[in-house]
């Protein structure tokens, strides 16, 4: 059993360190072609992290939507613009600032939630176990995961599919509704 | 990308087991993981890996762009369309319990035509948007990275 712990936690410290340097090199980096890739990294580290933690479902989305197609339409926005970033022009004293202060708040939040893993956390008290009792009874269904997302919060997930479909009109109207407007000749500046 | 042999014999390989995945994950969502978000994303990207080997022009001629905005639409209203007919059947919006002789079958309809909707919807909108970005600049040269 301590093994067991022992060989999770060995994994859980490798992941999350390949994430911070991951994290890091995409800060100091300039190329943006690079640090489109590294931000593919940076999903499949996340997918990882999120199979380690029995979430397969969320893993599997971070998988195919962070890692995959993020990254191919980030790269279609580079061959957009330009691949490399600007020095800033100001200083970086105001955003260093801000992401201390915020990130200081989001873990002064993060104090009184129960300890990672606690089996008295209030959700393991009364949410998970109502859903694992009710599932099989009302639908049936054995992906607890598919149940709650498409019936028990059918409102949520169809409001995330109308996000996706406004993402959709807004790139659409930005970019124009996929008609070779650009001479092929690449006379566009 | 004509001369790259390597990259349309293995592309050509990956694509049909790519679209099998993405419908089994489709299909089998309620058993496993994945669902209808995961299955477009996937179905999505066996389509892009088609156009970024063999040209974004080859793509549009199997789904032309006026027809994946349509289908974008039509995935949403088949999920919202279900929550229409489940109240015109006296539930709730979204209430699949009245879609088959039993709760618990109704259930699984809903949640199999609801599915279908985001996968439908998923899928066509990341083509498009792909079909936005590659569209808007000319084909990159191997020397261009």
């Amino acid at each position: 059993m301590s093994a067991d712990l022992l060989g999770i936690a060995t994994i859980d410290i490798l992941l999350f360190t390949f994430l911070v340097v991951t994290a890091i090199a995409i800060m100091h980096l300039r190329n943006l072609f690079a640090v489109v890739m590294l931000a593919g990294v940076f999903s499949l580290l996340s997918a990882s992290l999120f199979v380690t933690l029995d979430a397969v479902d969320v893993a599997f989305t971070e998988a195919a939507v962070g890692a995959g197609i993020s990254t191919v339409l980030m790269l279609g926005t580079l061959a957009l613009t330009v691949r490399e970033e600007k020095k800033p022009a100001h200083s970086v004293f105001l955003p260093v600032l801000v992401c201390l202060v915020a990130g200081a708040a989001l873990i002064y939040g993060t104090l009184d939630m129960p300890a990672f893993g606690s089996a008295d956390a209030p959700i393991h008290l009364h949410v998970a176990p109502a859903y694992i009792e009710r599932t099989p009874i009302d639908t049936g269904v054995p992906n607890i995961v598919t149940a709650v997302l498409a019936s028990y919060r059918g409102y949520d997930t169809l409001g995330e599919t109308a996000v996706i479909f406004t993402a959709a009109i807004a790139v659409l109207l930005l970019l124009g509704a996929g008609t070779r407007q650009s001479g092929k000749d690449g006379s566009k500046e | 990308m004509e001369h790259h042999s390597i990259l349309r014999v293995v592309s050509k390989l990956l694509i049909p087991p790519i679209i099998l995945y993405a419908l089994y994950v489709q299909w089998h969502g309620d058993y496993g993981p994945g669902g209808g978000f995961q299955a477009g994303v996937v179905f999505a990207v066996a389509f892009i890996l088609f156009a970024l080997v063999y040209g974004v022009d080859e793509m549009m001629r199997i789904l032309p762009p006026r027809l994946l905005h349509a289908l974008a639409g039509i995935g949403v209203l088949i999920y919202a369309g279900t929550g229409v007919v489940t109240m015109l059947l006296g539930e709730n919006f979204l209430g699949y319990n009245v879609l088959a002789h039993d709760p618990r079958h109704g259930q699984e309809w809903g949640i199999i035509v609801v599915e279908f909707g985001v996968g439908l919807t998923v899928a066509s909108v990341m083509m498009s948007i792909f079909i936005a970005f590659a569209c808007h600049n000319p084909p990159i040269k191997d020397e261009g990275w």
